[in-house]
């Protein structure tokens, strides 16, 4: 059987469920309920990562290195993992982080700007942590051009490279050509983390995994940006099915998703005309909350924000387009 | 008496070349010459024929020709590290360094904000921020000087992938530090954070800047006017600056405070660099602007400043 290592990001993108308002008590007892279940890394604070909290992000409730003390003091042999996306998190940031008991880092640039994650990379593999490099928005390039990025990453150290369906707006053949393109050149192991805007969060992982990828996202109940990530739960249920191995107890996961992972939702975790939207555009999924906060603002239509904001090849992190584009609207004389 | 002041560029990239370029539109600057380290760059070319001497042994070479006797103001568009070793000996060569680097050895300066003429003297050596920098300090010191100080400012410059080279790139949290630092020390906020965002789309995107600043409530009006003028002074030495959302005010969990959003975006002139590396182009025009405050206040007969101020 064939093992994959499950990643557990529920209170890192799940943070965008709850515009980062997590608690450390959530933080705690996320933490120690995946431990106890055999997860073997897991991922917290901001929902941009490390240096997240922001007046453009949103402030989260706790510090980053509070979470990550929390989550550390209860994670046993858990590895607890912090994403940092250069330009916002620094290499600064990553060392006070080792000091707070940091396992892993995930250096996450956009698919075509993986040269921005080098000095980050160096400081997670002198600092002594797992280093992985993260891709968001992979749709946006061919998978040669993915490969190319995922050769960078490996030669800055990369351990895993991570392929990020953003904006969840893959289909199954997209990932699937996209690790293969990975899988045929590189020696480095491949990781996946799916949005489920399209409905096919599960479904593009357990391509993914049969198509070798070996590092696979998911969260307590689907919780993340946008309709969220590939359910967890859910997720070891089929892997199992399909003949894969993981270090997740099944009855454990099950329980725990409805005791510790469902309470944490503010929203039914749904495909909605939003999200939906969002999937079809390619748009990064954490627009969806400051996309509704604007159309109430600005008295416009989401779904127009949304429509006009597909149109502009946006990146992760300009969520500042968003009052550009309801702004834009709210003066637009109608004709 | 001269009315010109005779200045150098070292640096011959598209820095370099596309502040030459500014320069010789001035009517108080003579550019005299283009230094370089590679024979066969295009920016030494570009000045040969206009007729600007060039040397491709770096500044040595041309400290060590009588050409740079008359050349009170350098320029030095290379790299931090580089210009960490050019700053002592332009400063014993008695010339003012006009720094284009992340280096950051002098007073930061944003020409809209404040003259070179520091408490009544020149520094020797004076640096340019960065480009988000220039682009937002000015923004944010406008509002500051409404209310008497921002509580917190945080920008958000995002900038075309095909404008942004690999010194930046390896640099990024030096970027963010030395940017963040300028908004404190020269716009007026109390704290600041600094986001950078690098986008690759085809055709590449003019550089557009994200202000926030969060301030007293009760100002709004005179904050919208005071950005007004900010974005007209900027513009009147980089004509492709421009404001796009004009200040946007929203409420936060303290009643006492109002959070300002404002978007600015820079073309660039088109000169040696594409017009969408308004990034750049923000750099070489302040560079120009602040060797004419200077060379205007040599020809007055400025004082110079004993020692390079604010040496860290």
């Amino acid at each position: 059987m064939t093992a994959v290592t499950l990643l557990d990001t529920t209170l890192r993108d799940g943070s965008h469920a709850v515009s980062h308002q997590h608690s450390l008590d959530d933080t705690r007892a996320v933490v120690s309920s995946l431990a106890s279940a055999g997860l073997e890394i897991v991922e917290l604070a901001h929902g941009d990562g490390l240096g997240g909290s922001s007046v453009h992000f949103g402030l989260g409730a706790e510090r980053d290195l509070d979470h990550i003390e929390a989550g550390a003091a209860v994670a046993g042999v858990t590895r607890i993992c912090a994403l940092v996306v250069p330009g916002l998190g620094t290499a600064d940031d990553i060392r006070a982080a080792a000091a707070q008991g940091l396992g892993a880092v995930r250096v996450a640039t956009h698919v075509t700007e993986a040269n921005l994650a080098r000095p980050h990379m160096t400081v997670a593999k002198e600092e002594g942590l797992l280093p992985i490099g993260f891709l968001m928005m992979t749709h946006m390039a061919t998978p040669a051009q993915v490969a190319e990025s995922a050769a960078q990453l490996e030669s800055y150290g990369a351990e895993v490279v991570y392929l990020a369906d953003s904006a969840g707006h893959q289909i199954s053949d997209d990932i699937v050509r996209r690790v293969d393109a990975i899988v045929s050149r590189l020696e480095v192991a491949v990781g996946v983390h799916t949005h489920n805007n399209l409905g096919l969060a599960i479904a593009n992982a357990l391509a993914a995994a049969q198509a070798g990828a070996t590092y696979i996202d998911g969260t307590l109940c689907g919780l993340g940006a946008g309709a969220g990530n590939a359910q967890l739960e859910v997720l070891v249920a089929v892997l199992e099915r399909a003949g894969f191995s993981t270090s997740v107890d099944l009855d454990a996961i099950i329980e725990i998703a409805e005791t510790v992972g469902r309470p944490l939702l503010r929203r039914p975790q749904v495909v909605d005309a939003d999200s939906l939207l969002i999937g079809i555009a390619g748009l990064y999924s954490t627009f969806l909350l400051p996309t509704r906060h604007a159309a109430a603002v600005y008295d416009v239509p989401t779904s127009s924000i949304l429509r006009e904001l597909g149109k502009r090849q946006l990146v992760a992190g300009q969520e500042d387009m968003i009052i550009d584009v309801a702004y834009g609207l709210s003066t637009k004389v109608p004709t | 008496m001269a009315d010109q002041i005779a200045v150098a560029i070292v640096g011959s990239g598209n820095i370099g070349t596309d502040l030459l370029h500014k320069v010789l539109r001035s009517n108080v600057l003579e550019p005299v010459a283009l230094v370089g380290i590679d024979e066969t760059s295009d920016g030494l070319a570009a000045a040969r024929r206009m007729g600007v001497w060039t040397t491709a042994g770096g500044l040595d070479a041309f400290l060590a020709d009588p050409i740079s006797d008359d050349v009170a103001i350098v320029f030095d568009a290379t790299s931090a590290a580089t210009h960490i070793e050019h700053s002592p000996k332009l400063r014993a060569a008695r010339k003012v360094a006009l720094d284009l680097t992340p280096a950051a050895i002098g007073p930061l300066i944003v020409p809209a904000v404040r003259s070179p003429v520091l408490n009544g003297v020149l520094p020797w050596n004076l640096n340019f921020v960065s480009c988000g920098g220039q682009a937002t300090t000015p923004i944010v010191h406008a509002i500051a000087g409404v209310v008497g100080g921002v509580h917190y400012a945080e920008i958000v410059s995002t900038t075309a992938s095909q404008s942004v080279g690999p010194g930046t790139r390896a640099n990024l949290d030096e970027y963010l530090n030395t940017t963040a630092r300028a908004l404190v020390e020269i716009g007026n906020a109390s704290s600041a954070k600094t986001i950078a965002i690098i986008n690759p789309a085809e055709p590449p995107i003019v550089m557009r800047n994200t202000i926030y600043a969060l301030v007293d409530r009760g100002h709004e009006e005179a904050i919208t006017t005071a950005v007004q003028r900010a974005v007209e002074e900027v513009s009147s030495y980089v004509p492709g600056y421009r404001c796009l959302v004009p200040p946007q005010f929203e409420s936060t969990p303290d009643d006492a405070v109002v959070r300002v959003m404002t978007v600015t975006e820079v073309e660039g002139a088109g000169d040696y660099l594409p017009p969408y590396a308004g990034n750049l182009d923000i750099m070489t025009s302040a560079a120009a602007r602040v060797a004419e405050q200077c060379a205007t206040a040599v020809l007055a007969g400025a004082e110079f400043a004993e020692q390079t101020e604010g040496v860290r």
